[in-house]
């Protein structure tokens, strides 16, 4: 069993899901920042890879992986990062990131790395099911990780029973569409996640974009088994003195 | 005629390994959207009519193919101009704009968002909407902004909203980001309409074919002229390559045509302010499509440098990504110096002020070997008139 499916196995409720850039705010403050989360009660550890074009995010993200970038992240640097973190660390960790570096760096040398490392997973929001299913997946496979799909309200229901077919761990379901980090109403987000759960569907459904504080924390779990924070908690980081009391202060609001 | 054709991709969009659709979830309904209907609602008679109606009466199609005979005279061989630069708004960016203004009204949309690098896609946008009554909003980088204010000027006059893209590099990459971004945001109401051969299928195929006009045209034209619908070259230039992608379209498959891409070297190839993607870049994604792209050693995609800004892209379609790998296209590249050079010859030669981009085709007459037999194609995508900030300097160099 993976560590993520231990994970929901033991906690299927309000899993709490922290993304953090790799290389902010310093270049060596990866591991700090992954401690400091598991210590003040991250259940799972969501590592974004910095990319200069990141699509899929809003403007929070996208700055800190131009501060990480400048900081001289790259992927070979992060797993000189990752070598030994397994001895400190003990919460599932997943990797974020976008297709091109992963395919400069070599898809399957970069599963194969990750994996050795003590990588639970990844979630590559620009690589689709279609080019998943033909070329990648069966790599992915090979090398014991969980692939996370997203999904949104406009996802239909036919497309969201393959992804989450297709998916391990658990299934991404992106609040509304956006962006990450906007402030769109999360008005119909609960009739969606009762519409996911009636689905009954193989995977356990984490909420993310647009949760920041501990009552969207709370909503999101109602009708999930957990949920995602990013841009806040960057945001958060970006703010604090010291990372570790920054960290300890957002989570201690989050999960008070 | 060969057993593939280079022109249309397989069904997932790809041009042999270049292509695809490589996007997040959130913009998977609007795409596969676009997948599914593009092709059928081109193919309706009635949008057909409306099409060809409006090219003909809006946008002054046929344009003229041209025989340059000063400058043909120069290069001592036979050079036809396609005069795109004749169209409506100045370049030929509109051909596809107006196609993509009445594919979303089919669909029931009623916002249309588009990323402009020189402002000519930007312009055309603005141009159509305001045709059609129908809110834009242009995503143009800062710096683009600021170089190319007529372009801006004309947007605004449209009733466009154009909106800087302070990212990155600040130019037509990062405003390519936020038209994205704004259409994840927006996944309902809005059209995206994009200006090249770019991003995820289906609008490399999509621009390809509304662009395609241009060499549907040239043939016939070019029969008129010689007798024969072939030439032996056709020249263009290429950014992103929608105008090459329709100046090549209808010679694709006929191999006895060489196509000519030509790139823009900025300070030149190896000078680290360049934007020639087929000579710097590698297999990569960028903007929804393998393609090939400028990027560095951990993917990072690399700020490109060029003087004309719609050349100032680090990637290419991949149906050109596509051409150059099998060979089919002969691929060049002409810096800011040569281009520029290019235009104050064919200002004097032809009386045409030919905008930037187009320069740089104009530039490769140069390098190749050109005989007097030869028949030669060279797509004027756009006039000059927009760049004449930058002639202005150039003459204050010279002294002239």
């Amino acid at each position: 069993m993976s560590r993520i499916k231990e994970l929901f196995a033991v906690k299927p409720n309000r899993v709490l899901n922290v993304y953090c850039t790799a290389g902010y705010p310093g270049p060596d403050s990866t591991l700090e920042v992954m401690e400091a989360l598991q210590e003040y009660g991250a259940d799972l550890i969501e590592l974004g890879m910095p990319y200069s074009d990141p699509l899929a995010d809003g403007p929070v993200i996208q700055e800190s992986s131009s501060v990480a970038l400048a900081n001289g992240m790259t992927i070979a640097r992060l797993f000189e990062q990752l070598k030994d973190f397994r001895k400190r660390i003990s919460v599932p960790v997943i990797l974020m990131g976008y297709m091109n570096p992963v395919l400069q760096y070599g898809f399957e040398r970069f599963c194969k790395d990750a994996a050795a490392a003590g990588v639970d997973g990844l979630i590559l929001p620009d690589l689709p099911e279609y080019e998943f299913e033909t070329e990648y997946g069966a790599i992915v496979k090979q090398y014991g990780l969980d692939f996370i799909f997203l999904v949104t309200p406009e996802t239909s229901e036919q497309r969201v029973r393959k992804l989450d077919q297709l998916s391990s761990g658990f299934l991404y379901a992106v609040s509304s569409s956006s962006t990450t980090g906007s402030n769109k109403e999360m008005g119909d987000v609960n009739s969606y996640l009762q519409r996911l759960r009636n689905y009954k569907l193989k995977n356990p459904v984490m909420v993310g974009f647009g949760i920041k504080d501990r009552e969207s924390f709370d909503a999101a779990c109602e009708n999930a088994n957990g949920a995602i924070i990013g841009s806040a908690f960057i945001k958060a980081l970006n703010g604090s003195e010291d990372v570790k009391t920054g960290i300890k202060n957002f989570l201690s609001g989050v999960l008070a | 005629m060969p057993t593939t054709s280079y022109q249309t991709p397989s069904p997932q969009g790809y041009y042999g390994k270049f292509g695809g659709a490589f996007i997040p979830e959130m913009l998977h309904p609007n795409v596969e959207e676009l997948q599914q209907r593009y092709l059928e609602i081109m193919q309706e008679p009635g949008f057909q009519l409306e099409f060809r109606d409006l090219l003909r009466d809006y946008v002054g199609r046929p344009t003229p193919l041209y025989y340059a005979k000063r400058l043909s005279e120069q290069f001592s061989t036979n050079i036809y101009l396609k005069r795109e630069d004749l169209c409506h708004t100045g370049a030929h960016k509109i051909n596809n704009t107006i196609g993509q203004i009445l594919l979303a009204l089919r669909l029931g949309k009623t916002r249309i968002i588009a990323e402009t690098g020189a402002g000519q896609h930007g312009v055309a946008t603005a141009t159509v909407c305001a045709l059609k009554g129908i809110e834009c909003i242009v995503y143009m980088g800062e710096k683009d902004i600021e170089r190319q204010a007529p372009n801006v000027a004309r947007m605004r006059m449209l009733g466009a909203k154009v909106v800087p893209a302070t990212s990155g590099s600040k130019t037509l990459k990062d405003a390519t980001n936020e038209a994205i971004r704004d259409w994840i945001n927006n996944p309902k109401d809005t059209h995206y309409i994009i200006g090249s051969v770019v991003g995820p299928h289906p609008y490399p195929d999509m621009v390809a074919r509304f662009q395609s006009v241009i060499s549907e045209e040239t043939r016939w034209q070019l029969k008129e002229k010689t007798g024969s619908e072939l030439p032996t070259h056709v020249i263009a230039c290429v950014g992103g390559g929608s105008n090459a992608a329709g100046a090549f379209y209808h010679y694709l498959d006929e191999l006895s045509v060489q196509l000519v891409a030509v790139e823009a070297a900025g300070h030149g190839v190896n000078s680290g302010l360049s934007a020639a993607t087929t000579a710097l870049g590698k297999p990569g994604i960028l903007h929804g499509s393998k393609s090939l792209l400028m990027q560095t050693e951990d993917g990072q995609v690399i700020e490109p440098h060029s003087i004309s800004a719609g050349l100032d892209y680090p990637g290419i379609g991949p149906l050109h990504a596509h051409l150059f790998d099998s060979g089919r296209g002969h691929f060049m590249s002409a810096t800011d110096e040569e281009a520029m050079r290019a235009a104050f010859e064919v200002a004097r030669l032809e009386g045409i002020i030919p905008a930037l981009e187009t320069a740089h085709a104009f530039a490769a007459l140069n390098r190749l070997e050109l005989k007097p037999t030869d028949q030669v194609v060279l797509c004027l995508s756009g006039r000059g008139d927009k760049d004449l900030a930058t002639y202005m300097k150039q003459m204050e160099m010279l002294g002239e």
